[in-house]
């Protein structure tokens, strides 16, 4: 148990340095994009002298290195700026922290993520499994051949075709309001959470059918086999236990794509969502936001991978139970 | 072992088995109208080599083929039950409980996901007839029965918390735990040391006789069978060379190809001493990580002559190995070749020093690349060591295969289309395309059958005579030893425990491990195993101690 703790611990402690490396990509990266953010909003007709004022008003006159800091520290005690946009030549302040704009793209997308996640990776498991059961059979290759299908089309090609077979009946627009109820929102949400779950059930499937079936192979089932388990038995009891490891893997693959992949989705029903929000964000020079929304995602890619290790390591007996 | 079985008691009657098998787009035949009848209690052994269809019939026993086979023809008949033909779902009624099957490799046929009791009891539960908790007491009798360490609370590890010698034990146990009619016992001590499988065959012969259990014991070990079996089947590309009772088998085969697998065992040839050292290994320590494997290791290699080191896994041999080669660096003493010091690491050697020190594998399979040709694998070496290129390259690779006794139509084949045997002679030519004065032979013969090894063999004396090749010759088998060696090094936990001629180490006294190592080897007598443990049950505890 120990060790369990200890190793998790080391985990955590990765991630982090990680998340620093990252942290700094970011920021480099971002220090690269062209244009200056000053010009774009004050205009061209902007004088040098307001120019000036507004750059160090902001703090972009300070060396890269120390604009970096200034930065990360503000992280490190959970804040992140206040975003670029609001402010204006006129002197009036009405730009707002970046969380406050963050918080609800950020809890719309994770909803939806959640939603998703909770329809797709059931389904995918049970597909999966049952693919694996009954192997080249008819609903083998129509699973495999379906699933294949709706992977390798565009995401908003499968957006307009939902919209388009169940635009009657169906809300085709997720403008999800703060104050809705679960309900509501649910509804709103519903083609969206039907788009995503086609894009991401083919790869979590085929590789909990290949895990499952990989071990079919092994000694050990073909000895369960002549001890007289039964094929359901030998599936869930014998193969599945030890196939969690890739499985949990191509799980967190897909969740994090959830969070951070999402934008073309969230673009076609006009879901307010962290994707968009970033994309936006991009458009209108708003560093803070688009440093913010970068670094979530790297946190989320870190986390989920780190969960799947996780997995991974108490499904193992070797690991969990050493010699 | 059992009385005579009378008419009565038969449990087991197949009739005309014939059993194929799907592979390059074809079925195969795989057993060709085989008859075989088991009475209760009785112990029947399945010999032959690999290939000869022994596991396919032993499971076909069960009315199960492995995916891809299928019965063409002929009954099984188990107590009155036609199990070839019976529905999979009945005939799970009857597997792991009525009939039960113990595998070669207990380490890779138990899930490593589940406690190990909990495996031992899981086919008994599903019969329903006795409660959990009795089921459990029941297999820790079993693992005591078994001579298993601490069988109250071994059950409660996973398969690799335990060894593999113990894991065969449990799987025993979990095999007789239904109590079944009939065990099908498929090479269980195939993968194991010969001081493990002592323990492991006395442990299993003791509790089928104590619950009079039927059973078809598969080996290619003959001397194994003679201990096990009151009957002995000889198999050969799936059809029945002869049966005859254990003993009878032993004194007079009748068959010539029964004769010629009886006869690899006497193999031997005489020692010869020499006296100029071609390479000197002294006082080697070498480490894996922090785990320190070889201590103080000194041996030497006469020039022309066959050293073997002999051991079981895990002594150190393939790490002396690593070491004389380069691979592994030592971390203190020296490598002499010539009366030259070799640096340690494979980098720092020259070409020549590569070149004359070559290297022969346990697994020919692997040991090859399966896209290149025969031609390009013997042909590599020539060109890097000797820079023969083209017609004379072409001309060099033929020679080599007459002088493993293959011919020119090998050059274009790929390692696929070759069997064992075949594979090793050509990586045994690879090896000799370099004009080595030394070639370390790692297991080479393990993985062969026995007719085949002795062809092994013979073909690396005929080697050493022709060019004066030293060999270092590792291997745990003791009847290859006496077979090639000129002296012996016998190693355990790291250590070189003795070291001298072949005869003065193969005849007693020895020290207390050699000696352990010596006596678990088994002999083609049927009272072998018997007088052992005997002996070791007079000599007390003291070699015991060893084991596990």
């Amino acid at each position: 148990m120990l060790r369990l703790v200890e190793v998790i611990g080391k985990r955590l402690l990765l991630g982090f340095v990680t998340l620093f490396i990252v942290s700094l990509l970011i920021f480099s990266a971002i220090s690269l994009l062209p244009g200056d953010f000053a010009q774009a909003v004050l205009g061209q007709s902007a004088t040098e002298e307001t120019l000036a004022a507004f750059r160090s008003g902001l703090g972009l006159d300070k060396p890269l290195f120390s604009r970096y800091f200034d930065w990360i520290t503000g992280v490190m005690r959970g804040d992140f700026g206040s975003s670029f946009s609001g402010r204006n030549s006129s002197g009036f302040d009405l730009s707002r922290p970046v969380l406050e704009i963050m918080a609800p793209k950020l809890r719309n997308t994770v909803f939806l993520a959640l939603v998703t996640a909770a329809v797709a990776v059931p389904l995918a498991l049970v597909l999966g499994l049952l693919t694996a059961l009954f192997r080249n059979s008819i609903f083998d290759r129509g699973a495999n051949g379906l699933t294949l299908t709706t992977i390798s089309a565009p995401e908003f090609f499968l957006a307009y075709i939902l919209i388009i077979a169940f635009g009657g009946f169906l809300p085709t627009i997720a403008n999800v309001k703060p104050d809705m109820g679960v309900l509501e929102r649910l509804r709103l949400i519903s083609l969206p959470t039907i788009t995503l779950t086609l894009v991401i059930v083919a790869h979590m499937m085929r590789m909990t059918r290949a895990a499952i079936i990989n071990l079919l192979a092994s000694p050990y089932i073909e000895m369960a086999r002549l001890s007289g388990a039964s094929q359901t038995e030998i599936i869930f009891r014998h193969a599945l236990p030890n196939a969690w490891a890739p499985i949990a893997t191509v799980i967190a693959f897909n969740l994090a794509y959830l969070v951070v992949g999402v934008v073309v989705v969230e673009v076609v029903f006009t879901y307010e969502g962290i994707g968009k929000l970033m994309v936006d964000s991009v458009g209108s020079r708003d560093i803070p936001v688009v440093q913010a929304c970068a670094l979530i995602f790297a946190a989320t890619y870190i986390l989920l991978n780190l969960l799947a290790d996780l997995v991974g390591i108490l499904t193992n007996p070797r690991l969990l139970h050493p010699r | 072992m059992s009385e005579a079985p009378n008419q009565s008691s038969l449990l087991l009657d197949m009739k005309n088995i014939s059993i194929e098998g799907f592979s390059d787009e074809r079925w195969h035949p795989i057993i060709n109208n085989v008859d075989l009848t088991l009475h209760r209690g009785e112990v029947l052994g399945l010999i032959g080599e690999s290939g000869a269809g022994k596991s396919t019939l032993g499971k076909a026993a069960m009315g199960y083929t492995q995916p891809g086979c299928r019965f063409t023809g002929g009954d099984v008949l188990f107590d009155g039950l036609e199990l070839s033909r019976m529905n999979v779902r009945d005939l799970r009624s009857i597997w792991g409980t009525r009939i039960s099957y113990v595998a070669q490799s207990a380490a890779a046929s138990f899930n490593p996901a589940h406690r190990l009791l909990d495996q031992t009891i899981r086919a008994s539960k599903r019969l329903g007839e006795r409660s959990e908790q009795v089921l459990k007491n029941d297999a820790i009798d079993l693992f005591r029965r078994l001579n298993l360490p601490e069988p109250e609370t071994i059950g409660n590890r996973y398969p690799h918390q335990v060894s593999g010698g113990q894991l065969q034990r449990v799987m025993t146990a979990m095999a007789m735990s239904p109590r079944p009619d009939l065990i099908i016992f498929d090479e269980p001590t195939t993968a194991l040391d010969v001081t493990t499988q002592v323990e492991v065959l006395s442990s299993i012969r003791d509790l089928v006789a104590q619950f009079n259990t039927a059973a078809i014991y598969i080996t290619h070990d003959l001397a194994v069978v003679a201990q096990m079996a009151d009957r002995i089947k000889v198999l050969r590309f799936g059809e029945e060379v002869e049966q005859a009772e254990t003993r009878t088998m032993l004194s007079a085969p009748e068959e010539d190809y029964t004769k010629s697998l009886w006869s690899v065992r006497s193999l031997e040839k005489p020692e010869q001493a020499g006296d100029d050292v071609l390479l000197s290994i002294a006082n080697i320590d070498a480490a894996y990580g922090s785990s320190k494997v070889l201590h103080d290791v000194s041996i030497n290699l006469p020039r022309g002559r066959t050293v073997a080191v002999v051991g079981e896994s895990g002594s150190g041999k393939s790490t002396t190995a690593r070491v004389i080669t380069g691979l592994l660096p030592q971390l203190s003493g020296s490598v002499t070749f010539e009366g030259e010091q070799l640096p340690p690491k494979l980098r720092d050697r020259s070409k020549d020093q590569l070149r004359r020190i070559q290297m022969i594998y346990q697994m020919a399979d692997t040991a090859m690349n399966p896209r290149q040709t025969v031609g390009d694998i013997i042909g590599r070496p020539l060109e890097f060591y000797l820079g023969l290129r083209g017609r004379d390259q072409e001309r060099r690779v033929i020679e080599l295969l007459e002088m493993i006794e293959l011919d020119a139509s090998f050059y274009d084949r790929l390692p696929d289309e070759l069997s064992g045997g075949q594979k090793q002679r050509i990586c045994i030519a690879r090896a000799l395309a370099a004009k080595p004065d030394i070639i370390i032979c790692d297991e080479v013969t393990s993985a062969l059958d026995q007719i085949v090894q002795e062809g092994i063999l013979n073909l690396l004396q005929r080697l050493q005579d022709e060019f004066g090749i030293a060999y270092l010759f590792i291997t745990h088998d003791i009847a290859t030893v006496r077979a090639i060696s000129d002296e012996i090094v016998v190693m355990w936990q790291g250590k070189v425990v003795e070291q001298g001629m072949k005869n003065e180490i193969l005849s007693p006294p020895h020290p207390d491990y050699s000696e352990l190592l010596l006596s678990s080897v088994p002999e083609m007598d049927p009272d072998w195993l018997d007088t052992l443990l005997a002996q070791r049950a007079a000599e007390g505890s003291k070699t015991i101690k060893a084991q596990d």
